[in-house]
């Protein structure tokens, strides 16, 4: 946990600024059509030291918040949507009528935990994650935001490290911020793939003839490659028996499982390939077994299909994204187990992420004791390059490919909704 | 939509280049005879009331266009097709007004409504499905041409992933934002691209049924408004008795004249009780053989039945006299029982011949401690249902599918399965009258020769 001194620093380097303009869409009151009531409608989240949790937490402008994290020492900061009136005044309205308060705005949220993989990685189970199993994360990403920005059509997503051992993912658009649960329901559908329990061998069952398009260029574009080059040599997923019964199981025909089988049991002990070598060849009898057997029954039409589906497709929470009054952590709070602090990740390049290498709390108190960097990473003036320190570069990546561009579009649309406002009511001049 | 008394007709001034299906978008400005209002209300309440039998015995889609089909052209046609047009209209909204009134009232509304628009759809050819799309007024545009062409392959790919092994791509996509085609989007049946799903035709029911079921629950909110802050006021003396009487009304024969199958007399009756009636009578006849007494919700729920079945007035007196003085006394049961046996036949008092209660009734009746009236399968408990079904004859697997509908509240439909089961026949009419109970059966033991009792 945290000591005072260390909190005292975390509280110093949250980007305070910079999530209210996020947050605020561009309502900075500067512009006529600006609701400067906006951001005061955002319900957040607090929970401290000793476990206390604090909801319906409400500001008016970025100095409120600022105060209250800097004399609350919230350990954790989740954001909540946008609700009809200030969280903090909800009991001053009834309930009834037109007054009621409910969430009217929310980005559509993604969240995705390795401990769900747990069934499928061998390195690592529950907290832990290392190089080997967190390129999992890292297809997850790919496929999710190709698909967010293809067949969606957002522009303005973010990604965020955890802390740990996940990722979080922030869709700001307008549109997406205001889908109903329904709708936001029927996205996490979508990419839902994986509907598994202790109590069936099978967990992906991909019916018909062919994949979904969305399927199809998730496999083709990320998840074969993922498959049989990065996943085999990391996990060696054929290399034992306990490793490959769990395969053998998913494929629905017992004659194959045990042909495969027991070919494997002969060439078990009389092999000097590594690991990684026979889990390769092993993957290459499989598909080639299946592919001249799979006329036998449906169920095995797209059995290689569903064997690289359960590996490596993105396994959401879904409850996360299907209420838009579920709370989802801030970017850049610091993680109290890890340290680590919750910083975006750039889905162009989600390859080069290292979790292991994300700053720490303790580092970034030891660069400020070096002088290294500023105290106060709040002060935007500051538009240089020279700000190499350990957060400014995630600051710096924040600011230029997700909060500029953000922010410009929402003034455009404040803009034109004002222009198209003023329009009306000049048509209804009638004398 | 005004209601008026007199003769002539006016003939309707909605703009008519009718799309076949009305989408009740606003109320009609027409004038309505007020024989209309509850006839026309009446005939489409028939067929809503089919669907909602359909639904509740499990009918596939396909089968529940046929029922659509067949009901509408039982009830609801007439030979001018803009006769035909006015009275679904018309129909529509004064049972708008019936079932706003209560959210139970609203909810079975607004199922069975949507139901009967989803099916009717479905019967319409594409053409008059593209132009009641274009009448609500979405935004949507045909996809041809090149960009068709471009996006061909992938809707192929569509269509083999929903189990099509050779894939149709249809004439005609609609590009439709993905948020309005939620169930489309989550079960992965349509192409997305760019914020956009590509809905074929075939799937085009989604997306109106969604709009049409948005629609009218909006509207009976509204209307419930209306109605409890002016209408009901307003015409107390005129609509609002029948609005009111609308919601509970049973629609079949009243049973009120016995036919030639059901004339019983007394010697007979105890035989035909084993053999012919529905539980609900068999056990309040057990109870006055066993305890010579009934309560007067029984005395009512019974006697009524029993004039129905054809038991004439003195066999009556008899019966009940020669239970009740078991335990009353001659004296009493001519003072305090004989007079409303009387009255039931319409022979004292202003003479109104009381008609059998319908199951509808007998189900929403309250039943107290020493009450034996009702409904059995909503008012006994699992067990002694169970016990009830087993005297009747039931085996434990014909008892499963009755406590079946019986534990979703489909209490009609269990007593007509037990019917089933009993006879060994289909009833597909159902049950909803205590006396059609009675007749059936009685049509199907003197079509078996001899009769085996039970």
């Amino acid at each position: 946990m945290f000591i005072t001194s260390e909190f005292t620093t975390a509280r110093n380097l949250f980007p305070y600024t910079d999530i209210h303009k996020w947050l605020s869409y561009g309502h900075d009151g500067k512009h006529p059509g600006c609701d400067e009531y906006y951001f005061g409608r955002r319900e957040f989240s607090f929970t401290l030291e000793n476990d206390v949790y604090l909801r319906y937490k409400s500001f008016k402008s970025v100095s409120s918040l600022e105060h209250a994290i800097k004399s609350c020492f919230p350990y954790k900061i989740d954001i909540g949507a946008v609700y009809s009136v200030d969280p903090d005044k909800r009991h001053a309205y009834s309930q009834t009528g037109t007054n009621v308060f409910t969430p009217v705005e929310r980005e559509l949220v993604f969240d995705i935990d390795i401990t769900d993989y747990d069934d499928v990685r061998y390195c690592c189970s529950g907290a832990d994650v290392c190089s080997k199993c967190w390129p999992l994360m890292t297809v997850a990403i790919k496929v999710i935001h190709t698909s967010l920005k293809e067949d969606f059509g957002f522009k303005h997503i973010l990604w965020v490290f955890s802390g740990r051992r996940g990722v979080h993912c922030w869709v700001c658009d307008p549109k997406a911020r205001r889908m109903t649960n329904e709708q936001r329901s029927a996205v996490a559908e979508y990419f839902r793939v994986y509907k598994g329990n202790e109590n069936n061998a099978r967990k992906v069952a991909l019916m018909g003839y062919s994949l979904h398009p969305f399927l199809a260029r998730s496999y083709v574009d990320f998840l074969k490659g993922f498959f049989e080059g990065e996943l085999q040599a990391n996990q060696s997923i054929f290399s034992t028996k306990d490793k490959y019964d769990k395969i053998l199981e998913m494929i629905s025909d017992e004659d194959i499982q045990s042909e495969l089988r027991e070919k494997w049991e002969k060439s078990a002990n009389r092999s000097s390939l590594s690991e990684e070598a026979i889990s390769l060849v092993r993957w290459e009898q499989l598909k080639n077994t299946l592919q001249s057997k799979k006329h036998k029954a449906p169920t095995l039409r797209m059995c290689v299909e569903e064997i690289v589906f359960t590996f490596t497709y993105p396994r959401i929470d879904l409850e996360v994204s299907k209420q838009m009054n579920h709370l989802l952590k801030a970017p850049f709070c610091v993680h109290p187990k890890t340290g680590r602090v919750c910083v975006p990740i750039d889905p162009n390049n989600c390859d080069e992420f290292d979790p292991l290498a994300v700053p720490t709390l303790s580092q970034l108190i030891e660069e400020i004791n070096s002088g290294g960097s500023k105290m106060d990473v709040d002060d935007d003036d500051d538009d240089d390059d020279t700000d190499t320190s350990l957060l400014g570069k995630s600051i710096k990546f924040f600011r230029s490919s997700f909060l500029e561009p953000l922010l410009k579009s929402c003034k455009e649309e404040i803009e034109s909704s004002y222009k198209t406002k003023i329009g009306k009511s000049k048509d209804s001049f009638s004398w | 939509m005004e209601v008026i008394r007199s003769q002539k007709r006016t003939p309707s001034n909605d703009t008519v280049s009718n799309p076949k299906i009305p989408l009740y978008l606003t109320a009609p400005q027409m004038e309505v005879r007020l024989e209309e209002f509850e006839l026309f209300a009446v005939d489409r309440l028939r067929v809503l009331k089919g669907v909602s039998d359909g639904l509740a015995r499990g009918r596939n889609p396909k089968e529940m266009d046929d029922l659509v089909d067949t009901l509408w052209k039982e009830h609801m046609r007439d030979p001018d097709a803009s006769l035909m047009f006015n009275k679904d209209i018309i129909s529509h909204f004064v049972l708008r007004l019936v079932y706003c009134r209560s959210d139970e009232l609203k909810k079975w509304f607004l199922s069975m409504e949507t139901a009967l628009f989803r099916h009717r759809f479905r019967l319409q050819n594409f053409e008059a499905q593209r132009a009641i799309v274009g009448e609500f007024g979405l935004p949507y545009k045909a996809v041809t041409g090149a960009e068709l062409e471009g996006l061909k392959e992938r809707l192929g790919q569509v269509v083999r992933s929903l189990g099509q092994i050779s894939p149709t791509v249809e004439a005609v996509y609609y590009k439709v934002p993905f948020e309005e085609v939620p169930d489309l989007v989550a079960s992965r049946r349509v192409l997305i691209q760019k914020g956009y799903a590509f809905v074929a035709g075939s799937q085009l029911v989604s997306l109106v049924v969604t709009q049409f079921r948005s629609h009218i629950s909006k509207a009976l909110i509204l209307t419930n408004r209306k109605w409890t802050t002016t209408i009901r006021e307003r015409e107390k003396d005129r609509l609002t008795p029948i609005v009111e009487a609308l919601s509970t009304s049973y629609l079949g024969p009243d049973y009120s004249q016995s036919t030639e199958y059901a004339e019983i007399s007394l010697k007979d009756i105890d035989q035909v009780a084993k053999s012919s009636f529905p539980l609900c009578m068999r056990h309040l006849f057990e109870k006055v053989r066993e305890d010579h007494h009934l309560k007067h919700g029984g005395r009512m729920q019974l006697g009524l039945f029993l004039k129905g079945v054809g038991l004439k007035l003195d066999d009556a007196l008899a019966f009940w006299r020669a239970e009740f003085t078991k335990k009353v006394g001659s004296e009493r049961f001519d003072k305090e029982y004989a007079y409303s046996i009387r009255h039931n036949y319409g022979k004292e008092g202003k003479r109104t011949d009381y008609t059998p209660y319908a199951c509808q009734k007998i189900i929403l009746s309250a039943p107290g401690a020493g009450d034996h009236h009702g409904c059995p399968y909503r008012h006994f408990s699992e067990d002694n249902l169970r016990a009830a079904l087993g005297r009747m004859g039931l085996s434990s697997r014909g008892m499963e599918g009755v406590m079946d509908q019986v534990r979703n509240k489909h209490y009609q439909l269990a007593c007509t399965m037990t019917f089933e089961a009993v006879y060994g026949t289909s009833c597909d009419a159902g049950i909803n009258h205590p006396n059609q109970y009675f007749e059936e059966s009685q049509k199907i033991l003197k079509s078996k020769t001899p009769p085996a009792p039970v």
